[in-house]
């Protein structure tokens, strides 16, 4: 190893924080236009290969249907499918037709777009538990069918627990995509005359 | 306690072209349970997993995200390296030596199909004020750095193009190896010029693939079947600018070969190295990689090649295993597929391409342009 | 992972560079800022270093491919074995545990640990780098964006044991205060909680002011193994014991309320520096809070506080500064900035001061000998912890 010389640490006094730290802070302004830049806009461009496990999901979608797999040995019915159980780290073949409804594990409601720009209506995603999976067994996607655009109005018909089911695209539109299912939608009781 | 490290496992897929039918989990299960049952042990042996890959390699951001599952490391101790397959071996061999663990895996994979803007993705590692705005393919940095070397040596250019049709011949003997051929060096020399000097068939071709690798402790490797011992690991960087670099040399596999060997205890690199699996990314970089690490002085290296002192049936045999321009280029896994011929060289499982009396192996690898990071590995049987 | 490691590693110095919104410096110039005081407060030069690790978190911010190699100059690896760890938002702790490695194993004496964020680059926002972190085939498709994340575990957090958001919002006054007497601060102030609820509502249950801001900056660190540690240092900081732990991708299919992988990490770490009672032994913490409610949910998997029960400690002032028990004294991430990877090695830099008693106006009470810093990132996945002590 490299031998290394010893030098006298700085004296404390002048370590950080009390030193001044480096950088210069730029306005909003003087970023978009005082400073020299260069600017690139990237074309980046893939296509994944689906696989054996969410080929077989996204035909299922296709057709308006939503399948889980079962591991035999963890007994864990789960979706979306995989080839193989993560935590037996064995294959997982048996396959499950799940049901088009589900329970709300957790939402929100979103205001803002990616870029920080207002939203007039909010988008609501939330974690799907599809019935027919193991407990708290879920996927992302968003709540729709909902009146309102506050967060009062909005959390009057949206809570954690609340039961929703799929709102699917009609057949000759759908893709075999998550987007299939265009949201889930309350479930709303029967009310008794 | 030692601080001695082994490889105790190899799995990988076959690198091909195209992996349509599965996806990069699929594909990293595979290479996972392969190198796993090739050990010996169980995904809940192993304590600590580490991987390989770049997001824009991915086509996803911090890709990272996505690699315990088919590792079978859910809930465990795994981090990603965005960098050279040989420097998560290094990382592997240093964790092991810490003492807080016996098994680490390492793995990388790509699927290079899935990239559909290749060139757009290479030209995004090129420094984007001074020199993304050339809009020239990104080989151009190859293009330059051949012509100096071709410069500097007074290597012909016959000599690049022998690299090219050794290799793809040697892929040939490997079942695994997606592109083997017989070649000549007019056939090479005929190939469409994709940025002068630089040939088409003198670019190794890309295909998918997923590599994992099972390291051990001496202890736990001497409960393995067949251990491979790492008697050195290196790895280094040099200027990250295209100005300024000696073009000519690949410095940073000298540096990383340096280390290595110094760890190994090799002082005649020449004399000791039985074999090697070095990165020929590019066909000049062979040749380039062989004089940087040493096996070679710079005024023998075209001889040996144009004599055939490293075919497999030579005096150095480099790239038994068809190299990258046999085997298919693989982005981050591509070092580990090197790694994992060496192995099987030096186990002695290598079939038609077994190089004789393969003792002790040399790994180098790159991490492809623009880049000047690669490193080096020195395996042996004892 | 039992056995507890045959060798020892101090941080024997320690850098920073401003944190700002939009720098003028380059990710590379800022990377140096930050090592050179590092080598500078360790006494030692470029040269003395072995090794260079560096933590950066996507390189969609940078637009740069492999950005790792682009930054390695500023990071001083020209020459150098050099290597970027990358774990997300866990990358900053992790860099230390990368640089430990290095040292723990024998084969370097003296390694320097840089981490370096430029978000301002990504344009037209920088949270468009986290657009492709959802999966590609069954998320992206559904358009969705980072605050999903946060505001669906936030609301999880607090649907499950009852917490409000007046209970969150106290982390954002707590450290923002906390942050004012820091010199690398972006956005430290002295708010109340009625400021923070009154911010507008980003992603309910999320409000703008519970969320830490876009940042460009550095961090660095030097490491030594003990012998050279003792002979170029008066007070090294000892890295007691490291830990991390990376839960599945299918984040749906687990309980976002509680972050079991913090508590894995946490436990390893522990483990190692001999820690069986963190609350007792524990005198200082740094968890990640990247956004407010997340200093809770960490501590809660850091075993500092019980499950659910975090926002209670909080707000009795347990983890104020002068509290039983510390909680980013810095200001964490919410008062001073989170360039991703720099804000998390700003946490161990942080514990390097308070233990040396060198954080000046921030200085945490009493006689503080151990402290835990904490970061985490991917899809709710990661967490990565040190211990580090006196001793």
């Amino acid at each position: 190893m490299a031998r290394t010389r010893a030098k006298p640490a700085i004296a404390r006094a002048q370590a950080p924080p009390y030193v001044p730290l480096r950088g210069h802070p730029l306005n909003e302004e003087e970023f978009r236009g005082q400073v020299g830049s260069t600017a690139w806009a990237p074309r980046l461009e893939y296509a994944w290969d689906a696989g054996v496990a969410i080929s077989r999901f996204l035909d299922g979608l296709r057709q308006g249907k939503i399948y889980g797999v079962r591991c035999r040995r963890c007994g864990r019915t789960v979706t979306p499918p995989r080839a193989f159980c993560e935590l037996d780290f064995k294959p997982m073949d048996e396959w499950v037709e799940l049901l088009d409804t589900g329970t709300i594990n957790t939402f929100s409601i979103c205001y803002v777009t990616w870029d920080m720009k207002p939203l007039r209506v909010p988008q609501i995603p939330a974690v799907i538990e599809i019935d027919g999976t193991s407990p708290r067994v879920g996927f992302l996607h968003l709540v729709g069918g909902v009146r309102g655009r506050t967060v009062t109005e909005i959390r009057r018909q949206v809570r954690a627990g609340l039961p929703v089911r799929a709102v699917w695209k009609p057949p000759a539109k759908r893709e075999g995509a998550i987007t299939d299912i265009l949201y889930f939608e309350p479930v709303r009781k029967r009310t008794k005359k | 306690m030692s601080d001695r490290v082994a490889v105790v496992g190899v799995g990988a897929v076959p690198p091909r072209p195209l992996s349509v039918d599965r996806s990069y989990r699929e594909l990293g299960f595979e290479s996972a349970t392969r190198a796993y049952g090739d050990a010996g042990v169980t995904h809940q042996d192993i304590e600590s997993f580490i991987s390989v890959c770049e997001d824009f390699h991915e086509g996803t951001s911090i890709t990272d995200e996505y690699t315990p599952d088919q590792l079978g490391a859910v809930l465990r101790p795994v981090h990603t390296i965005a960098g050279d397959g040989l420097q998560g071996v290094a990382a592997a061999v240093m964790l092991i030596r810490t003492g807080i663990a016996d098994l680490v895996a390492v793995e990388a994979h790509c699927k290079t199909s899935n990239i559909l803007t290749h060139e757009q993705v290479l030209a995004m590692a090129l420094d984007p004020t001074y020199e993304r705005a050339l809009r020239v393919t990104p080989h151009f940095v190859a293009g330059m750095e051949m012509r100096r070397y071709l410069h500097e040596t007074g290597s012909p250019e016959d000599a690049v193009a022998m690299v090219v049709v050794k290799n793809r011949r040697h892929a040939l003997g490997n079942p695994v190896a997606a592109y083997g051929g017989i070649l000549s060096p007019d056939d090479v020399l005929a190939s469409a010029t994709v940025c002068e000097p630089l040939r088409e068939l003198e670019i190794s071709p890309n295909s998918d693939g997923a590599v994992v690798l099972v390291l051990a402790s001496e202890e736990a490797a001497r409960r393995t079947p067949k251990p491979v011992w790492i008697r050195g690991v290196g790895w280094a960087s040099g200027s990250p600018w295209l100005a300024g670099r000696s073009w000519g040399q690949a410095s940073y596999a000298g540096v990383a070969a340096e280390m290595a060997y110094r760890m190994a205890g090799i002082t005649q690199p020449d004399r000791e190295i039985r074999f090697a699996e070095i990165d020929d990314t590019y066909a000049y970089k062979e040749l380039q990689h062989l004089e940087a690490a040493q096996l070679a002085p710079r005024a023998d290296v075209t001889r040996m090649v144009m004599e055939g002192d490293t075919r497999r049936d030579g005096r150095l045999p480099v790239n038994p295993s068809g190299g990258s321009l046999g085997m298919g280029y693989c982005f981050d896994a591509t070092a580990l597929y090197r790694t994992a011929e060496a192995v099987r060289q030096i186990r002695g499982e290598a079939g038609r391409a077994q190089v004789a009396q393969a003792t002790t192996g040399l790994v180098v690898s790159w991490r492809g342009i623009p880049t000047q990071s690669g490193g080096a590995l020195v395996l042996s049987a004892d | 992972m039992k056995r507890k490691p045959s060798r020892r590693v101090a941080v024997i110095g320690a850098g920073l560079s401003l944190f700002m919104r939009r720098a003028l410096d380059t990710g590379k110039e800022l990377a140096y800022y930050a090592a050179s005081q590092a080598l500078q407060t360790a006494g030692i030069r470029l040269k003395d270093i072995q090794a260079v690790v560096m933590a950066t978190a996507p390189d969609a911010f940078d637009g740069v491919h492999m950005k790792g190699e682009w930054l390695l100059d500023g990071a001083g690896g020209v020459g150098k074995p050099y290597l970027r760890a990358y774990v997300g938002g866990g990358s900053g702790v992790f860099s230390i545990i990368s640089g430990w490695m290095m040292v723990a194993s024998g084969v370097f004496d003296l390694v320097l640990v840089v981490a370096e964020e430029k978000m301002s680059s990504c344009q037209p926002h920088p949270q468009g780098a986290f657009l492709t972190i959802f999966d590609h085939i069954i998320e992206r498709p559904l358009g969705p964006n980072l605050l999903w994340i946060f505001s669906l575990e936030q609301q999880r957090y607090m649907a499950a044991y009852g917490i409000r958001n007046e209970d969150i919002a106290l982390v954002s006054v707590k450290n923002k205060h906390n942050a004012l007497a820091h010199p690398a601060a972006q956005v430290a102030a002295q708010l109340t909680v009625k400021d923070i609820l009154d911010s507008d509502v980003v992603a309910w249950p999320v409000h703008r002011l519970m969320v830490s801001p876009i940042s460009d900056g550095a961090a660095a660190v030097v490491l030594a193994s003990e012998q050279v540690a003792r002979r170029l240092s008066d007070r090294p900081i000892w890295i007691q014991g490291v830990g991390w732990c990376l839960d599945t991708s299918y984040w749906g299919n687990r309980d976002l309320a509680y972050p079991r992988y913090v508590e894995k990490a946490a436990w390893m770490a522990y483990e190692m520096a001999g820690v069986t009672e963190p609350r007792k032994q524990i005198h200082v913490a740094e968890p990640y809070d990247p956004f407010a409610y997340k200093e809770l949910h960490h501590l809660e998997g850091l075993q500092l506080a019980d499950r659910g029960q975090a926002p209670e400690d909080l707000a009795r002032g347990r983890f104020d500064r002068t509290g039983e028990l510390p909680s980013c004294p810095s200001g964490g991430l919410m008062g001073v900035g989170n360039p991703i990877a720099a804000a998390g090695l700003m946490k161990v830099c942080e514990l390097f001061w308070q233990l040396r008693r060198e954080a000046g106006a921030r200085q945490v009470p009493g006689n503080p000998e151990r402290g835990v810093a904490q970061a985490w990132g991917d899809l709710m996945q990661i967490g990565t912890v040190a211990v580090l002590g006196v001793r």
